[in-house]
């Protein structure tokens, strides 16, 4: 049976990723297609040999002989190359799902999907292989190939195609389940494989050798245009631009939802339960993404994402659930799929996320701040993201003194989280924002004596005199790294004693090697997760926030080190060996390492944030 | 001939017999989309196509009742069988006859042959259409028998 690599499992940072907006594959360093969904990221898998090596699918094209490798993106895209470097040669594969402009595509028919690889020869000479062995719907089926003579080998089940076409000579495996090729390059060859796939309608077949390397050039050039627009001037520009660019990949174009990440299950525990499937759109990560990418230049993706949540909400407004899939279906029931062992042997998979059902009140502050800010920057509210945001805001005034799950959406049960409480006040105080800034009309004096109540809550319960510190939950005497937060919102003055003494009982609590745990708490989850990615970066852009630049760019500096080569963060790191776990590349990570630059350049005056939340503004407040 | 009649029931018959092959590519039951081969005849567009193609789909289905209405005349009979039996015979034709050349006839389809090129790269229906499906020639079957059942009926009760 063919192996997605020759030799040790990838770790989960040995991963590169490609996509087209619309679905994404990861990419090992050995040349493998290790996890891809079609048509649309939470689809279920052509290629999983991220969860399952042996009977998970994979696409791979490598030299026969053993090779060190290197990575890198080409400047400024999200198209993958890798090198291989052999005794007798050195072959070099770019990856890329193509994308072009619409006018490139007026006149031209298109594959709906497309992965298109090129491997060319570029010193000496080596031999390569290429092994496509997909395993569709979680690799419950076993297809069989057909030849279909110059149309390329196929592979047809229920309405899909999926057609593998190259220059190479390719041959089945006598199962017709998987097909191989070997082959001897020489300096100056270059060859092509493309994988297409169509779902209801007639595959469209797009030839290869010079149109090949004319949509490669097409989807460089599309995603250097995107880059271009980056208005970002601070320092570490290039991790900067390359989050951005993983965040671009986790928007889903034709509906302007975001994913939290393009995977599932990959463990936040080395061989533990915590594996979850996050190929979904939570509000809060895509206003947070949102954000981010308003804050580098970035506007259009926020004017799609608007549409997408009143399209989403419509039918339960004034409630909103924490995600949907990407075209808004809230029904997403967990099940685990217990024919796949798993990566690393963490079981179970999971596909759907039971978190749907839980309450989380924060996302009202944070989908009704990314609407702000969507209006700060000039962006006009229709009449239906008014009602919905009105309607909100009523939600708020209902709903915040009730328990919720929260941010970290445990299994435990719910509890008066203080950083919901913090974000119901922030929603209702940005919907009094944008009411005076007559972008919608809301009753503000109910709201604001909310927000008095909220407040007197929070400083009186969420507060704990004896260990100075604000507390995870009411009346609590433990901390959770999501209080780093509260001046970011505008909530607390980032210099006020008591933000003080809560970041220095976070950074005691839930420090570990430079990064931050989101918390202690019991979860009702068996195992010991990592660090939080984001939340080591809220560390820094509060210390930015504070004015201790100098401890903020170290701080920022350290988390840069465990990136991996490419730049690509996961959800979590684990202080003790510095590797990526959890789903990856995770959005929220980006997120953090995006709104902590901007924060260094902001304090040190190379890159102006709209005045969204100024703290000098929250005299509301009565204790 | 009655022409309302089957002007009206060429209509109605051409919207079942479309809803027919949409609804089953729609459940996955095969990749043949009418419109959007009929339609990208017209349009390099690939949003474009789907939209021109059911327009030409629906009139082409109103044209072709008109054949049926002569075939009718000539029986003498317009029963409800008389037009599934007349609609198998059409599928069987298309099926058989037209999908096989259908490349070259159409100018943005691929050949089997010589494979995709940059101008043609629509995959090829094949012999009755397998390429898009085992399941391909029996649903276009069904919809050729309700589409002359509908007609063949209609027109009787019109007559």
């Amino acid at each position: 049976m063919p192996q997605p690599s020759s030799s040790t499992p990838p770790a989960i940072g040995d991963y590169g990723i490609i996509g087209d907006c619309r679905s994404a594959a990861l990419i090992s360093r050995h040349g493998s297609i290790d996890w891809l969904c079609w048509p649309q990221f939470d689809s279920p898998s052509i290629f999983a040999a991220l969860l399952d090596r042996d009977r998970g699918g994979f696409f791979a094209i490598r030299p026969t002989a053993p090779a060190s490798v290197t990575r890198r993106y080409l400047p400024a895209t999200n198209v993958l190359e890798t090198t291989f470097r052999t005794d007798t040669g050195v072959l070099r594969l770019v990856d890329c799902m193509p994308v072009a402009s619409r006018e490139q595509q007026r006149g031209t028919l298109r594959p709906q999907h497309e992965v298109l690889r090129r491997i060319e020869c570029v010193e000496g000479e080596a031999d390569v292989e290429v092994i496509c062995d997909p395993r569709p719907d979680y690799a419950r089926v076993r297809p069989r190939l057909r030849r279909r003579g110059a149309l390329g080998v196929w592979y047809e089940h229920d309405g899909m195609a999926l057609v593998l076409r190259s220059d190479l000579r390719v041959r089945l495996s006598d199962d017709h389940a998987d097909l191989a090729v070997r082959a001897r390059m020489r300096a100056g060859d270059r060859h092509y494989v493309s994988l297409v796939s169509a779902f209801g309608e007639p595959a469209v077949l797009p030839p290869l050798g010079l149109h090949a390397e004319q949509r490669i050039l097409q989807t460089v050039a599309w995603w250097e245009a995107w880059s271009a627009q980056c208005t970002y001037a601070g320092r570490y520009p290039d991790a900067v631009l390359r989050s951005a660019l993983t965040l671009k990949l986790m928007v889903f174009a034709p509906s302007g939802a975001v994913v939290a990440a393009p995977t599932t299950s990959l463990p936040e525990a080395m061989g533990g339960e915590r594996n979850w499937d996050y190929r979904y759109c939570w509000l809060r990560d895509s206003s947070l993404t949102l954000q981010a990418l308003f804050d580098l230049g970035y506007h259009g993706e926020g004017e799609s994402f608007m549409s997408w949540l009143v399209h989403t909400t419509r039918a339960s407004l004034p409630r909103v659930q924490v995600l949907y899939d990407v075209y808004g279906e809230p029904h997403l029931p967990e099940r685990t799929l217990g024919h796949l062992a798993g990566f690393n042997g963490s079981r179970p998979v999971r596909v759907g996320n039971g978190a749907h059902g839980q309450l989380q009140l924060d996302i009202y502050g944070e989908v009704i701040d990314a609407a702000r800010a969507f209006t700060v920057r000039g962006g006009h509210l229709n009449r239906g993201t008014r009602r919905m945001l009105a309607a909100f805001g009523d939600a708020v005034c209902d709903l915040w003194s009730q328990p919720d799950e929260g941010i970290w959406e445990p299994r435990a049960g719910r509890r008066h989280n203080t950083y919901s409480k913090s974000m119901c006040w922030v929603a209702l105080d940005r919907l009094c924002r944008m009411h005076d800034e007559g972008h919608l009309s809301v009753p503000t004096a109910r709201y604001r004596r909310v927000m008095d109540e909220i407040r007197r809550a929070i400083e009186t319960r969420g507060f704990n005199d004896a260990l100075g510190s604000y507390t995870d939950a009411f009346d609590g005497a433990d901390v959770d790294a999501s209080l780093l937060l509260l001046p970011r919102y505008g909530y607390a003055d980032a210099g006020s004693p008591r933000m003080r003494g809560t970041y220095a009982r976070v950074a005691a609590r839930l420090g570990a090697n430079g990064l931050l745990y989101r918390y202690h708490a019991d979860d009702g989850l068996a195992g010991e997760e990592g660090a939080f990615g984001i939340c080591s970066f809220w560390a820094v852009s509060y210390l930015a926030q504070v004015g201790d630049l100098k401890r903020a760019d170290a701080a920022f500096q350290h988390l840069l080190t465990f990136a991996n080569d490419l730049g690509l963060f996961a959800e979590e790191i684990d202080p003790a060996t510095g590797a990526a776990l959890g789903n990856f590349p995770q959005a929220f990570t980006h997120v953090g390492l995006i709104d902590a630059a901007l924060q260094l350049a902001h304090e040190r005056g190379v890159h102006a944030r709209p005045d969204e939340s100024s703290p000098a503004e929250l005299t509301t407040a009565t204790v | 001939m009655n022409l309302p009649s089957i002007l009206l029931w060429g209509f109605v018959a051409s919207v079942v017999m479309a809803t027919i092959t949409e609804g089953s590519r729609g459940l996955g039951w095969t990749r043949m989309s009418v419109p959007f081969m009929l339609g990208s005849m017209f349009t390099a567009d690939y949003d474009s196509a789907s939209p021109v193609g059911i327009v030409v789909h629906l009139l082409g289905g109103w044209a072709f009742a008109l054949l049926y209405a002569l075939v009718f005349q000539a029986l003498g009979r317009a029963t409800w069988w008389t037009g599934a039996l007349l609609g198998l015979v059409q599928a069987i034709a298309v099926l058989v006859l037209v999908m096989p050349v259908l490349p070259s006839l159409h100018p943005r389809m691929a050949n089997e042959r010589t494979g995709p090129e940059p101008t043609r790269a629509l995959e090829p229906p094949g012999f009755m259409a397998l390429n898009y499906g085992t399941r391909t020639p029996l649903f276009t079957v069904l919809a050729h028998l309700a589409y002359g059942a509908i007609l063949g009926g209609g027109y009787r009760l019109l007559s």
